[in-house]
């Protein structure tokens, strides 16, 4: 593997000589999602101010780039390590004597030699991204949770920093706002480009968007990897740690967890030792695409409308599915052949364009408030799943026969 | 017996050591953060924040100094008027005014008043600041929170308290005549003649010195309380922030009133 953007190496904090971290080793790779998860009290959040510089390990040192942030010279490297990172705070710790623009111009006007114009233009560029265009005059108190978690996240994307660390950002919102704001960090690192680390008890949600994983137990690193990974590590603290956060059930779109759909992946499969088990299908719908152009919850919405009409249609011929990623749904058909789940397929494509797409559009426009014309494309692969195959093989088998079954297009159906 | 009078002496020796350490440490502690926040007034990027600060704690105070001065003058005419009125001197009512207000009672009492009114907001809008992470925020930010909150505090009292001192005693002046003259018949020339003619350069000078120092004192407390509200031990989130706020005002007016005597003895 390359070298850890940033490491830990046997890193301990103390609190009035309580141990809060103790011998901490974890490494950070750079353009991924880390997602620190733990209970509350193991030291999450210290852990990350020790990355914005905030605190000070007692013992151990941190490394940027293998270089020892303790060696760093205050006005030179330390700076510009300083420079490159944003922290969003778990209270978003905005300030409520100033307006969004200003909140969000704040580290621009303070330590940059912009002009007041090119200050204007990139506040309200990231401003229009976080869709906060219509609150820009207002204080903090005035707005919802969910705009001032928006304003916090464009002040910590303003200076287009390297590294943004996330303190619990989706805490305290419905699970659709969690989910808007998990997808807004997942598009932003994707379109920025930057390295995120977060801190969430928002399991699954948050693992859709994660592409490594850290669990810190009682001060120290009890596992670090994927998700994948940690589930298939036996560890009689990472099965209490997710059965204890992780329920049975996606709330948001009413399918099951990851970890249960893995268990009843095995459970299903462990009978039916040789030959075809089943048929995996894999959804997808053009998410991206909606974020630009309709923006986080618009996505958010149609991933919730399309999860349930999966749930209902394929729960009834005995199929279960879970999100595999933020706009992606597996189901598995146990005991379905590649042909019958075929004729599935054109009857769900059937049920989605005649029944749910339509719906979606409504529940769009009653949100935005714009007349856009919205298209949707849901694609399907279906490939066949045997037992000595892994969800990743499966996954892999299907990503590659994908092919769109439905799509809409403003008022006009189509049916492929 | 002798036991228990040892460990009562103990006891007492060590209540007082500590407390005698604590002090030494927080003097300390806040004369190097006055220090870095003087030091910081003249950063770039500061001239915005202290006509900001100037405008709250000077432009919005001067009414409260204008209203208390006012009523200094007039009680301290009517007092003053009784008491020289009994040597047959009523004549320097006017030089007793003018130089008891310009003298102590214009710089302390502004001082206090503005301690009231705006260094208790200062420690509460710190203490805030504090609690709810907006100063890390500022840190993770790479703005320096001495700097954006501190500095222009400091430059804005050291601005405002010489000039609202300056308003008070006029306006004392003014209250003087307006019970000695026009209430109790004072001879209006002999008021304002004695007024003048008392007063030398030297007194309007040590007037203005106390209440630069007193700007010093006041706003290094109020700032320094309120910035470091969360190392509070009697209190934690809210409450050390009522509690902080009540600590800046008392000791601001306790130091304001010693301060003042040291301050006079070397003038003297």
């Amino acid at each position: 593997m390359d070298t850890p953007l940033i490491e830990f190496k046997n890193v301990t904090k103390r609190f009035n000589g309580k141990t809060i971290l103790d011998k901490v080793d974890m490494a950070i790779y750079a353009n991924q999602v880390t997602t620190i998860i733990g209970k509350s009290g193991t030291g999450k959040s210290v852990l990350l101010k020790h990355i914005a510089g905030l605190l000070t390990p007692e013992e151990g040192e941190i490394f940027l780039n293998g270089r020892p942030l303790g060696e760093m010279k205050k006005n030179g490297e330390w700076d510009g390590y300083r420079k490159n990172i944003s922290y969003m705070f778990q209270g978003n710790a905005l300030f409520d004597s100033m307006t969004v623009f200003d909140n969000v111009a704040l580290p621009l006007r303070q330590t940059t030699r912009l002009k007041k114009k090119e200050i204007t233009e990139k506040v309200m560029m990231r401003i229009d991204q976080t869709e906060l265009s219509e609150v820009v005059g207002k204080y903090p108190a005035e707005l919802s949770g969910g705009m001032q978690k928006r304003v916090a996240l464009a002040r910590a994307l303003v200076t287009d920093p390297d590294i943004v660390l996330f303190d619990e950002p989706t805490t305290g919102q419905d699970l659709v706002r969690r989910n808007v704001i998990l997808s807004m960090i997942a598009h932003y690192k994707k379109k920025l480009g930057f390295t995120a680390v977060l801190i969430s008890h928002d399991i699954p949600d948050v693992l859709f968007i994660s592409d490594r994983i850290i669990l810190l137990w009682e001060g120290k690193v009890a596992f670090q990897g994927n998700y994948e990974d940690a589930l298939q590590l036996k560890h009689p603290m990472i099965d209490e740690f997710l059965q204890s956060l992780e329920g049975f059930r996606d709330e948001l779109t009413g399918l099951l967890s990851k970890q249960m759909f893995t268990s009843r992946y095995a459970m299903t499969f462990g009978a039916d030792q040789e030959g075809i088990a089943g048929t995996a299908i894999l959804f997808s719908v053009n998410f991206n695409l909606l974020v630009e152009s309709l923006g986080h919850q618009a996505a958010v919405d149609v991933v919730k409308t399309l999860g349930e009409h999966i749930n209902e249609y394929m729960g009834a011929i005995g199929g279960f599915s879970t999100r595999q990623r933020t706009g992606q749904i597996i189901t598995i058909l146990p005991h379905i052949s590649v042909e019958d789940a075929q004729q599935t397929i054109g009857d769900l494509a059937k049920k989605l364009q005649e029944k749910a797409l339509p719906s979606i559009e409504s529940v769009i426009q009653a949100r935005t408030k714009i007349d856009t014309c919205i298209e949707i494309y849901v694609s399907a692969g279906i490939t066949e799943a045997r037992i000595s195959d892994d969800i990743e093989k499966i996954l892999d088998n299907a990503r590659s026969a994908q092919q769109i079954i439905a799509q809409y297009r403003c008022a006009r159906e189509e049916f492929e | 017996m002798a036991r228990s009078i040892y460990l009562n002496l103990l006891f007492f020796f060590n209540f007082i050591g500590k407390y005698t350490m604590d002090i030494i440490n927080h003097l300390g502690a806040a004369i190097i953060f006055f220090s870095l926040g003087f030091v910081r007034i003249f950063r770039a990027k500061q001239w915005h924040e202290i006509v900001k600060q100037v405008y709250y704690i000077g432009a919005t105070s001067t009414s409260i100094v204008v209203v208390v001065g006012l009523f200094t003058g007039m009680v301290l005419g009517l007092q003053l008027y009784y008491t020289l009125i009994k040597f047959g001197s009523e004549g320097v009512v006017g030089a007793a005014i003018s130089l008891s207000i310009i003298r102590e009672l214009g710089p302390v009492l502004a001082a206090i008043m503005i301690t009231a009114r705006a260094g208790s907001a200062m420690t509460a809008e710190i203490g805030i600041q504090r609690i709810s992470e907006q100063i890390d925020a500022l840190y993770t930010m790479r703005i320096d929170p001495v700097k954006y909150l501190i500095s222009p505090r400091i430059a804005a009292a050291i601005i405002s308290f010489p000039i609202l001192t300056a308003f008070f005693d006029l306006v004392g002046i003014i209250g003087g005549w307006l019970t000695a003259v026009l209430l109790l018949g004072v001879n209006e020339g002999a008021y304002f003649y004695r007024a003048m003619s008392s007063l030398a350069m030297v007194d309007i000078q040590g007037g203005f010195i106390k209440s630069i120092v007193f700007a010093v004192i006041v706003s290094t407390i109020c700032c320094y309380q309120g910035y470091f509200t969360h190392l509070r031990t009697d209190s934690h989130g809210s409450k050390s922030v009522s509690v902080s706020t009540t600590s800046a005002v008392v000791l601001s007016c306790v130091t304001i009133l010693i301060s003042d005597y040291v301050v006079t003895t070397f003038l003297m």
